[in-house]
């Protein structure tokens, strides 16, 4: 859907680009042999080279070499077999070298593409520009002594890869969802954990306006790490109306450096481009350039799982899902995997209903995730067996499943021990139908009188005897039969 | 049998393995000799404990029958450039005030693992920049050549105080490290033998970088047989440092077979520099003359890029310094002024860390990568270093080696050219181009100039081909008969 904002002078299109810096996992960093895992003791996982002692040098780890590449296939990007690391010099107190080891030049991922998945049901393809991996800083702290700052050097060296989109999104919505989507690719492949409250996943937003009809681009701003998917639509919105303020009152908009305030909801200028750092880059003499072969990368592609689009294909072309349905069951990978379990060997459509319909509404009325479901995917595969071998009614089976998020028993044993077994032997509910018929002369009148909706009271009354066991099919078929006669 | 500071590396080993003496009475004689000679100024850090200890516990080895390597037992000097764990390690640098890594450089543990005894860390200029070993924070080095009239020289540099070390007979041998001629200057200045291996041969994890892609370790030793065994016990191939080779070590040493016959010598033409002082012209054409006597083919050669070699290498050796040297701010280690704000400590911190010609190199490597200036700078001066590159690559399908003076000029004195840093990165004028080319080179003492001062030739080998290196330098050596010492040796 278009995103117009209508100004004084003009009707203004925004043009959005991200740059989003993902935490890729692996055990060790992307130089040193240090740990990674979050959370540890301030200090305890550096490595000389990460405190850049004299004399220290980096060592490329393969494993993060193989999870960018992983990211690339996953975004449908050229690979690049030779790709060089050029230090971007700058000193700060929690970047030890003085500079970062990044891929200036020569990145290892070049152009790609991502489709979006939007609310209205459309899809829309954004360029991925490149992929490179950089070494991420320590982390400083100001809040433990008024006069010094404190150092965490554990985040110094993990690998980053910094995902850079063309300017191809035109709203703030588009900007959303291609976090939404990047991040479920991360995770379908397993190089990132996507968590943007930890700070593994940050984005940079670049924002230009422009009035409708126009073809070039105009300055940009760049709003820095924006740590949600909500403060990065907000940030586009209110800097979006701020660069129309700019130009409508006559100004021009500089590039620069922004942040985003969510308290306050604006943007505020860091620094300008007068101001900007020069990072004087060069290919760090440290490293030879990285050279991977065709090889490999042949076999990280053979080795890919299936990922989001192709899952939801799948889901549409051969389980006979709807596409809004197989959407949703395919963007997180946690519930994909779950619905793929339940509908191992069951109705796949039944499946599909069981976990969007009343699982997700049970889930979020607790406010849990899937993860944490208590009804596990084997189980609420069972149930749905136990609907289609008609042993229970749908209806029932809301109720198991209730029981079930409560206890452990699984569904056979909950509809044993609660006798919810369906009645299907029509003699037993022949036997009450007539009984409802006698006890209701009246309705039994209406209907031969041509009021076929009487016929609800009925079912209503053979229900009620049978505390709802009886097969609602069967019942039907037999009343319509016997009211008929 | 005279003083055993007079034995040579291959003559102790010797000595050590007859039994005529222990590694502890060795190494007891260069202490006393080390401690004679402070006026040299040639050690930053003297390290007799460590050197008794090592000597004693290669004595219990060699009597178990348990040696570790052919230096087991040697008395060696290290360039206080390489870290060495638990000693101080300054780079001469005041910015590394009281530092002492937890580690120790992977050529030191080579050493160290093969039984060399560490006597000490030796002088140098400050961060390896520069010729004469003037820059240093712990002052200059003295040549133990003297002028002719008694003045002080300078022992070349940066591995001023290795050189001066080995020449003085205060160590059996040492480390040095060369980024543009530091090992083979000096060399040359002390009327020692200086080797530069290969780029890529030696580790340089563990070394206090200055140019990264053109640092290489090598030995400082008094014969050419003595480099070989010291090199074979400081190279190989090491994970921890990327751009080292994964080649296996040959044996040097059994390559000196004093064979030329049949070997290919280049004679670069644009080395005959305009002004080159007659004698070292002369020195030059002797050193052909000799290798032709000894059967060697020689010719004339041209390597047409290299006037252009010099002023590439002072744009990317500063370039990566500064870059290597932004570690050095305040904030982990070392020197450490403080300042009322991060930018403030700092500014404090490295102004008064770091020393002229240091400051100079890091404003200048600053310069060449900026913004507008990468590409004019940085960028053709890479292309340049290809260029001569190609020029050597291109001259070895024809020679087997290329033969040239290692320095302008026989050693200075000390304070001379001091206000001129051009004519004083002039001394590494045709030691440079071997340097941006990765090549291995070797400097030989040649023969004395008239004043009685060493005078250094020169030889570049093929990439990883050390072996002809030594094996022409052996004959050159032979040849030259070089037996003259400094006044007290």
């Amino acid at each position: 859907m278009a995103y117009i904002i209508k100004g004084e002078m003009a009707d203004w299109e925004v043009v959005l680009g991200l740059e989003v810096h993902c935490q890729v996992i692996s055990n060790a960093k992307l130089f040193s042999g240090s740990s990674t895992e979050f959370g540890a003791e301030p200090n305890t996982q550096v490595s000389l080279v990460d405190a850049a002692m004299p004399g220290m040098l980096p060592v490329i780890n393969q494993e993060c070499v193989e999870q960018a590449v992983r990211t690339g296939l996953g975004l449908k990007a050229e690979i690049n077999l030779r790709s060089v690391f050029d230090r971007k010099n700058y000193f700060y107190a929690d970047l030890p070298q003085g500079y970062q080891i990044s891929q200036l030049f020569h990145p290892i991922v070049g152009e790609g593409t991502i489709v979006l998945d939007l609310e209205d049901g459309e899809s829309r393809s954004v360029g991925i520009e490149r992929l490179h991996m950089e070494q991420d800083a320590g982390k400083s702290i100001h809040d433990q002594d008024p006069k010094r700052s404190y150092i965490d050097l554990n985040r110094s060296g993990v690998c980053l890869m910094e995902i850079v989109s063309k300017p191809d999104m035109r709203t703030p919505e588009e900007a959303g969802a291609f976090v939404l989507k990047l991040r479920s690719i991360l995770r379908y492949l397993g190089t990132c954990d996507g968590n943007m409250e930890e700070g593994s996943m940050r984005a940079d937003v670049n924002v230009s306006v422009r009035p409708v009809g126009e073809t070039e681009l105009r300055t940009r701003a760049e709003i820095k790490n924006v740590n949600s998917i909500r403060f990065i639509m907000q940030a586009i919105e209110h800097e979006a109306e701020r660069q129309i303020d700019v130009y409508e009152a006559g100004g021009e908009v500089v590039q620069e450096t922004r942040l985003y305030d969510a308290n306050k909801n604006e943007t505020r200028s860091m620094r300008s481009k007068e101001a900007a750092h020069d990072y004087r880059y060069f290919p760090d003499p440290d490293l030879l350039p990285l050279e991977i072969s065709q090889e490999l990368v042949d076999q990280l592609k053979a080795e890919l799982p299936e990922l989001p689009d192709d899952k939801k294909n799948r889901f549409i072309n051969d389980l006979g899902l709807s596409p809004y349905d197989a959407g949703v069951l395919v963007a997180e990978k946690e519930t994909a995997e779950f619905f793929e379990r339940v509908a191992d060997g069951h109705d796949a459509k039944q499946a599909a209903n069981w976990v969007t319909g009343t699982l997700f509404a049970t889930l979020n009325a607790k406010g849990i995730g899937i993860g944490e479901s208590p009804v596990s995917s084997e189980a609420l595969g069972e149930l749905i067996g136990l609907i289609s071998d008609n042993t229970i009614s749908g209806r029932i089976a809301k109720d198991v499943f209730d029981i079930m998020m409560e206890t452990d028993d699984s569904p056979a044993k909950i509809v044993e021990d609660k006798s919810l077994k369906q009645i299907t032997d029509t003699g037993a509910i022949e036997t009450i139908i007539d009984e409802v018929i006698a006890s209701g002369p009246n309705q039994a009148e209406q209907f031969k009188g041509g009021n076929e909706k009487i016929i609800g009271w009925f079912v209503g009354q053979v229900m009620q005897k049978t505390q709802g066991k009886a097969n609602p099919q069967a019942v039907n078929e037999l009343l319509k039969k016997k009211l008929s006669e | 049998m005279g003083h055993l500071t007079d034995l040579n590396l291959a003559e102790a080993r010797d000595g050590l393995t007859k039994g005529d003496f222990s590694s502890a009475e060795l190494t007891g004689a260069y202490i006393d000799a080390m401690s004679a000679a402070q006026d040299l100024n040639a050690y930053i850090t003297e390290t007799p404990e460590i050197a008794l200890q090592r000597a004693e516990a290669s004595d219990v080895r060699r009597k178990a029958g348990d040696v570790a390597g052919p230096m087991d037992g040697i008395p060696v000097a290290v360039k206080d450039l390489f870290g060495t764990e638990g000693v101080l390690t300054t780079a001469a640098s005041h910015i590394l005030d009281g530092f002492k890594p937890t580690y120790e450089s992977t050529v030191t543990a080579n050493l160290r693992d093969g039984g060399a005894v560490m006597l000490g860390k030796t002088n140098l200029d400050e961060f390896a920049m520069g010729s004469a070993n003037m820059t240093s924070y712990y002052g200059a080095v003295k040549n133990p050549w003297k002028g002719a009239d008694g003045r002080d020289l300078v022992p070349g540099g940066s591995s001023g105080g290795s050189a001066s070390a080995v020449a003085a007979h205060t160590a059996v041998a040492a480390t040095g490290t060369d980024t543009g001629g530091s090992i083979r200057q000096p060399a040359s200045f002390c009327g020692i033998v200086g080797m530069k291996p290969t780029y890529g041969r030696c580790s340089r994890w563990g070394v206090v970088a200055f140019a990264s892609s053109l640092d290489q370790a090598g030995p400082l030793t008094r014969t050419v047989r003595d480099a070989a065994i010291m090199l074979g016990e400081m190279a190989g191939h090491d994970v921890k440092d990327s751009t080292s080779a994964p080649i296996a070590v040959p044996d040097f040493e059994a390559v000196l077979s004093g064979d030329v016959k049949g070997l290919k010598v280049g004679i670069p033409k644009e080395y005959a520099l305009d002004g080159m002082p007659d004698e070292i012209a002369k020195l030059w054409q002797q050193g052909a003359d000799w290798l032709k006597a000894a059967g060697a083919e020689v010719r004339e050669i041209s390597l047409p890029h290299t006037k252009y070699a010099l002023p590439a290498y002072y744009i990317i050796a500063p370039a990566e310094a500064s870059s290597n040297l932004a570690r050095y701010d305040g904030v982990r280690y070392g020197l450490r002024v403080p300042g009322d704000t991060l930018d403030e400590m700092y500014e404090n911190t490295r102004a008064e860390g770091f020393g002229d010609e240091v400051r100079r190199r890091i404003l200048i490597g600053a310069y060449v990568l900026s913004v507008g200036f990468y590409d004019a700078y940085y960028l053709k001066a890479q292309r340049v270093r290809a260029l001569i590159a190609q020029d050597f690559e291109k001259v070895f399908k024809e020679v087997d080696v290329i033969l040239t003076p290692t320095a302008p000029s026989a050693a200075f004195g000390i304070g001379e050219k001091m206000d001129d840093p051009i004519a004083m990165y002039l001394n590494d004028v045709y030691t440079v181009p071997t340097s941006m080319a990765g090549l291995p080179g070797i400097s030989i003492p040649g023969g004395l100039d008239s004043d009685g001062l060493p005078l250094g030739l020169h030889l570049i080998g093929k990439p990883f081909d050390e072996e002809t290196v030594f094996r022409s330098a052996g004959v050159l050596e032979a040849a030259a008969n070089f037996t003259a010492t400094p006044g007290g040796v």
